[in-house]
């Protein structure tokens, strides 16, 4: 079965980044361009992983990890945060939310993959 | 075009459109409209930048637009307040960071002291608070990210899944990691299991688990951490490697990490075991009896997560290596194109053109068809003719929503003025605050990509010579801020772009003086006010005193209005003295087809535009009056329109020569003149397909464009501009008479009587 990867993200530079690599990865991707999106999106579909972005419009990724959290279904979905900052302080404050780990900007479309086995078999 | 290049497109089109939006809510926050809403969304502009100009290895960018986003990260917290001094900061670095996106864009370089002063200033602004925004820590984030890139632009094409890093050569050395998940770690949703299989990828590996700690099923919480891990890995990844595979989840374990056989005593140890036996079987590690981990203390058997848990160590030990490598990237073969969120695709501008091409191709068969049949009785052919009206009907909306596709908001132009503004503001040492609006109207992109310059330069006219200095405004009882304002509106079927300032308006003695002293109108002729005012369009006209810095820069107002008649728009000037001026730009929606007019002239027919036209009429016999030099002139409502005969300017045969006889057409030029253009009959108002005739032919003059009509044959646009000049110089009569056609001039009107 093809896995799903929700990515969220309020640039499309971004999005189509992730797009074009996961799509390498044989992933499915499906796009979101904030945190309300991303929970719009979660309703209707089912996802293995979810990548997002921290500062969004209308909802950023930290709510939206908060919001997702509070629904049984997706308690076991890995999430990833995008950050360019490898700041301690970024990382602390997505793994409060619930974040599963992290990719720093930019990244390399194989190490994104990497990344995504780390937390998703 | 390359991933590579697809993706900086997206970029660079994306920058436009963040730094457009920054416009925004930098002038917001000028105006002190700005709200933690509004610092929020500049920091997230400046930030989308930054990420995006990493991926592609804009250092310079990114090095800028760390510090900025910085600065700008203090103030939406509180700890910077957005003081006038702090904000013209944040303005003008935003200048900075837009010029480096256009050099990037345009891969050339500034020079490196251009962000220099920016950048100096903004870490002089964190200082105050004691913050170092000087990234001398992220130098090395940096470099890092350099080699990164380096590897990464290498990177982005091959498809092949993650290559195996290159691990230097270490010894092969055993190590033993102790591993005591907590709850937290199942809460964030990482999965031991996975991490064992990647440990066991390290190498020579042995799993322990500790399931002592599961309590009986009535006291089990499914949420809960209860096995414990003890591996024993022996690799020559070197212990970071361990390291890295728990790096999600260092905080939400107890994890230790042991080397058995450190380097000095190890020394001899490599040398026994070749690395590559090792991994494959592991001979090294003596096997375990798997039933440790298997047989759990409690004799219920754990439900849910603890029962993944617990068959984790089950599953990594026997398995060999190939469950990994045979994840998701093998599953991706079939590729997932389903269910994608996009409101929005990015089409090839070729694409849409020739899609508008050929619905152009089709109105023009269509009207061949109706002509074909339009000797059949409707009654006869029920069906042909319904079906024929409902064709017409569905190529019309075809048509329109084509069109609409090239549309694009004015926004993208109207965005460059601020900054516009408030460079001309520094150099002329006025005040002047710049409102907008409209900035959502839709425009064919030709059209916007075109306006850039006009807009730019008649802002320039009005911040030059519209905004009075503060002291001369004050002493004229105004406020000592000018106002620029920029409106964009759809009326009908055109557009209309208005730049209104509040200054002082043109001084219209000084204008007609110079006009004279141009010999750009005669001495003795009387203009309207609002024919002085537009004189400022003449070619050669200028009225600066001296050539400033902005204004002049080797263009006039002329050719602002030459680019907008190129656009088939019109464009003139409103003023009242003491109370600012109003420059007025019409333009069509698009430039693919127009609304004309198709004329028969002797055998010819020729379409003009309907958007020059007034009015027509016959004339009566004394309407007529015939001045010396042979030209004649229509009187109208106490006017005097000067007439031309267009088969005569086209030397067509068998026009009517007599223009009670036949029909003028009242033409209304850009500058507002007036000219009677003498045909033989109207047949009709008809839409048609602009063919541009630049392709294989000089320009014309007199002729825009052509198309092609109902019956198959081209026909020719008349471009009435031309048309008077032809008319002007076959006659010799002199410029200025002809210019100013709106009202009688004495000269003219006693020779006429």
């Amino acid at each position: 079965m093809t896995k799903r990867v929700l990515t969220v993200d309020d640039s499309k530079t971004m999005l189509q980044m992730l797009q074009f690599a996961l799509k390498q990865g044989g992933y499915e991707v499906i796009q979101g361009e904030n945190g309300q999106e991303g929970l719009d999106l979660l309703d209707k579909h089912d996802v293995d992983v979810i990548i997002s972005d921290i500062n969004m419009p209308v909802m950023d990724g930290i709510t939206f990890i908060k919001e997702l959290r509070k629904q049984p279904k997706n308690k076991a979905i890995p999430v990833l945060i995008l950050t360019t900052e490898s700041s301690q302080a970024k990382k602390a404050e997505g793994r409060a939310a619930g974040a599963t780990g992290w990719i720093v900007k930019p990244f390399d479309p194989a190490k994104l993959l990497e990344v995504i086995r780390k937390v998703s078999p | 075009m390359d991933d590579l290049q697809q993706f900086k497109q997206t970029f660079f089109q994306e920058c436009e459109e963040l730094l457009g939006d920054l416009e925004g809510h930098l002038m917001a926050l000028q105006h002190g409209e700005g709200d933690s809403n509004t610092l929020n969304a500049v920091f997230r502009a400046i930030h989308s930048i930054k990420g995006g100009a990493g991926a592609f290895g804009f250092d310079r960018l990114v090095a800028f637009a760390h510090i900025f986003e910085t600065v700008l990260d203090l103030m939406r917290d509180g700890r910077l307040q957005p003081e006038p001094d702090s904000v013209a900061l944040v303005l003008h670095c935003a200048d900075i960071l837009s010029d480096l996106v256009r050099a990037a864009q345009s891969d050339s370089e500034l020079p490196l002291q251009h962000e220099e002063e920016g950048r100096k200033a903004l870490i002089a602004l964190a200082a105050t608070i004691g913050v170092n925004a000087d990234p001398h820590a992220a130098d090395d984030e940096l470099a890092a990210l350099d080699a990164e890139l380096a590897a990464q632009a290498a990177s982005v094409a091959p498809p092949e899944p993650a290559a195996e890093p290159e691990a230097p050569k270490a010894a092969l050395l055993k190590y033993l990691v102790k591993f005591a998940p907590r709850d937290a770690l199942y809460q964030r949703a990482n999965e031991p299991l996975i991490l064992i299989r990647e440990l066991r990828q390290l190498g020579g590996f042995l799993a322990k688990a500790d399931a002592s700690t599961i309590p009986p099923l009535d006291q089990l919480k499914p949420e809960a951490a209860y096995i414990r891990w003890e591996f024993e890995i022996e690799t020559d990844r070197g212990e970071q490697a361990i390291w890295d595979v728990f790096e999600f989840v260092t905080d939400d374990c107890d994890l230790e990490v042991t080397c058995l056989n450190p380097p000095a005593q190890a020394a001899a140890a490599p040398a026994a075991v070749t690395p590559a036996a090792a991994p494959a079987a592991t001979p090294a590690i003596e096997t375990p009896k798997p039933a440790a981990a298997a047989n759990p203390a409690p004799k219920s058997p754990p439900v849910a997560a603890p029962m993944q848990q617990q068959a984790a160590p089950q599953q990594a030990v026997p398995q060999a290596a190939g469950a990994a490598g045979a994840g998701p990237a093998g599953a991706g073969a079939a590729g997932g194109e389903a269910a994608k969120a996009v409101r929005s695709i990015r089409v090839d501008l070729d694409r849409v053109d020739k899609l508008v091409n050929m619905v152009g191709e089709l109105v023009i068969t269509h009207a061949m068809i109706a002509q074909q049949t339009e000797h059949l009785h409707a009654d006869q052919h029920p069906e042909l003719a319904n079906g024929l009206a409902e064709l017409s009907h569905h190529i019309r909306d075809l048509q329109e929503s084509v069109m609409a596709m090239r549309a694009q908001p004015v926004k993208s132009v109207f965005a460059r003025l601020p900054r516009l503004v408030r460079e001309l503001a520094t150099l002329t040492n006025k005040k002047i605050r710049l409102e907008m609006s409209g900035e959502n109207t839709e425009i064919d992109k030709t059209v916007i990509e075109q306006l850039g310059d006009p807009l730019t330069h008649m802002i320039r006219n009005s911040a030059d010579h519209g905004i009075e200095s503060p002291e001369d405004r004050m002493a004229a009882g105004k406020p000592a801020e000018g106002l620029i304002h920029v409106s964009a509106d759809q009326r009908g079927g055109r557009i209309v772009i208005e730049i209104s300032d509040d200054g002082r308006g043109i001084n219209r003695e000084k204008v007609m003086k110079k006009a004279i002293e141009k010999k750009l109108v005669s001495a003795d002729a009387v203009l309207s006010n609002e024919e002085i005012d537009n004189l400022i369009f003449l070619p050669g006209f200028s009225t600066a005193d001296q050539v400033s810095n902005i204004s002049g820069r080797g263009v006039g107002m002329d050719v602002v209005r030459q680019n907008i008649q190129a656009l088939g728009g019109r464009v003139h000037i409103q003023s009242r003295p003491g109370h600012g001026s109003s420059f007025i730009l019409t333009l069509p929606l698009t430039l693919a087809v127009l609304d004309g007019m198709v004329l028969k002239v002797g055998v010819q027919s020729y379409i003009l535009p309907l958007a020059n036209i007034v009015e027509s009429l016959r004339p009566e016999g004394d309407q007529i009056n015939v001045v010396a030099n042979a030209s004649q002139l229509l009187r109208i409502r106490g006017e005097y329109v000067p007439l031309v005969y267009l088969h005569r300017i086209f030397k067509v045969p068998g026009g009517i020569d007599d223009p009670t006889k036949a029909l003028v057409i009242i033409v209304e030029m850009e500058d507002g003149s007036k000219m009677g253009l003498v045909v033989d009959e109207i047949i009709g108002q008809q839409q048609v397909v602009i063919k541009s005739l630049e392709e294989n032919f000089d320009p014309i003059r007199g002729v825009g464009a052509a198309t092609i009509l109902g019956n198959g044959r081209v026909s020719l646009i008349l471009d009435v501009a031309g048309i008077k000049y032809i008319a002007e110089h076959e006659t010799h009569r002199p410029a200025a008479i002809a210019l100013q056609g709106g009202k009688a001039q004495p000269g003219i009107a006693l020779a006429a009587s």
